[in-house]
């Protein structure tokens, strides 16, 4: 049997082997492969930088756990970087999945700063609500309509951060964290595109081709694509957090999907070739 | 490097139910079923009791409760049926009684009622939709479609828009299925297809790029937060 015919014939779970180890190696033990952010990385953490200290930023969080590694790392540097700039953030979760691990993210960064950032003044987590492209209609209307109540179950109105908050113009800009939709793209269709309201997307990487229009045309200011994008973000704010330490093992496994894509190639064609003897 | 397992038992939990969804790799068995079934299960109750509480309680419960006596957003209103905009008080029977009218899609012969519903949340969604789209997408993506070819004293960004020009005309013209694809119509959407290829290629690469963030995830859940390997 040749080797060609042996792969042809290799049972798929090897593979599953190789991969885990390939992945589970450089999680222990840490190659440091080189990490430069790229020009749709720089947009973003810019778009941030210019808008005034002590802003009022909407930051649309909408995934659930599913996309855990790819967003929240970027979630936690960008929620540092704003509170960097004293922002204060409002939180909205367009996941049905979503609100209880944003919460959990928002609570966890919250305790890094000195004293803690207060719930109500520095922040608030509106939490979901269901309606998709309609919660990003009405929430032009005003905020507290589409929210009445937050996700802690407080009266919406009643907290000090709300006070001046009326509708989207009260944001210079919306952070969007998209797992897919409702996400980035419905939120440039219904909110930049209508109210000019400026936005950057952070977004997993199987949905990222599609918004590099949106960069492309102006509509986004910056992008952040998947774990690669979180892991450049974290670069570009000097920190070194779960995406940066994933993508050793990242660039591994796309070496082996790259090599199996090549072998397979190999098989396919010293079959036919067979074939055509 | 040594082993620190958490002592959290819910961790212990989300690890062993990992190891019980991996175990589908080396073959279909019981456990896999078992932890399957158990999302699933957990997963309906969560997003009914979310749903109950996020949506219907603050949305139309409360607001209606208040409205039976008299209150709604502004104070300075008295009065079930003053509605303004953003305070609908006693009108949201409308939207409640709506939204039970889907129910009716059980009762064999009443099903025909939840279209009324099922026609509101279609033509809404289609008009948001349409607006969306044309504002958002199709305008501002045919705006920015158009690229000066040279810009003085920056060379690069000349090439970067012919390439840009050149893919996106050879692309539509793929897509252009009036005429046979013979001659310089053929040679052109030959070229067409080198692009998508690129595309679908670097649109290949995100899609594993995600899948693989996902097995990482679940690995430096097992590794650093139930075993504390460090």
């Amino acid at each position: 049997m040749s080797w060609t015919q042996t792969l042809e014939k290799l049972d798929r779970r090897w593979i599953f082997l190789v991969l885990a180890l390939l992945v589970m190696g450089p999680l222990l033990f840490p190659l440091a492969l080189p990490l430069s952010p790229s020009p749709p990385v720089h947009g973003f953490v810019q778009a941030i930088d210019k808008i005034p200290d002590g802003s009022t930023v909407l930051m649309s969080c909408d995934y659930d756990p599913a996309s855990k590694p790819e967003l929240v790392p970027m979630t936690r540097t960008a929620l540092r970087q704003l509170w960097g700039k004293h922002c204060r953030i409002v939180v909205t979760v367009l996941w049905d999945g979503g609100p209880g691990l944003v919460d959990n993210v928002l609570r966890e960064v919250a305790a890094e700063y000195p004293g803690g950032k207060t719930y109500g003044v520095d922040y608030v987590n509106l939490g979901y609500k269901e309606g998709r492209e309609d919660v990003m209609v009405l929430m032009g209307k005003g905020i507290a309509n589409a929210f009445p109540r937050d996700y802690r179950g407080n009266d919406t109105r009643s907290l000090p951060l709300m006070a001046n908050v009326r509708d989207y113009s009260s944001f210079p800009l919306l952070v969007n964290i998209s797992a897919g939709y409702p996400g980035t793209k419905e939120w440039v269709q219904q909110v930049q595109g209508r109210y000019h309201l400026p936005m950057v997307s952070g977004c997993t990487a199987v949905s990222a081709p599609e918004y590099y229009p949106y960069l492309q045309s102006g509509q986004l200011l910056g992008l952040l694509g998947g774990m690669a994008g979180a892991a450049e973000y974290e670069k570009a704010r000097g920190e070194k957090g779960a995406a940066t330490r994933g993508m050793d093992a990242q660039s591994m496994a796309h070496v082996l999907v790259a090599v199996m894509i090549v072998l397979g190639n190999v098989v396919q064609r010293s079959r036919r070739q067979a074939e055509g003897a | 490097m040594s082993l620190h397992p958490t002592h959290d038992a819910g961790i212990w939990v989300g690890a062993l139910l990992s190891l019980c969804i991996f175990s589908f790799l080396y073959k279909d068995n019981p456990f896999y079923k078992f932890a399957e079934h158990l999302f699933v299960g957990v997963s309906a109750g969560y997003f009914i009791a979310l749903r109950f509480w996020t949506v219907i309680v603050p949305n139309l419960w409360e607001p209606l409760l208040k409205a039976t006596a008299g209150q709604g957003v502004d104070a300075a209103h008295h009065g079930m049926f003053a509605a303004e905009q953003g305070d609908y008080r006693g009108w949201l029977i409308l939207p409640g009684l709506l939204g039970l009218l889907l129910f009716t899609r059980f009762v064999g012969r009443l099903s025909w009622v939840s279209r009324w519903s099922l026609a509101l949340i279609i033509g809404v969604y289609a008009g948001l939709k349409t607006t969306g789209f044309a504002q958002g997408d199709f305008v501002a993506q045919v705006q920015a479609s158009l690229q000066p070819l040279w810009v003085r004293g920056h060379p690069w960004e000349g090439v970067n828009a012919i390439i840009f020009t050149v893919g996106l005309l050879t692309s539509l013209l793929f897509f252009y299925y009036s005429r046979e694809h013979k001659g310089t119509l053929g040679a052109v959407s030959r070229v067409g297809i080198l692009f998508l290829m690129v595309s679908f290629g670097a649109g290949y690469g995100y899609t594993v790029m995600s899948r693989v963030s996902l097995l990482i995830g679940r690995f430096q859940y097992l590794l650093d937060d139930w075993l504390g390997l460090r």
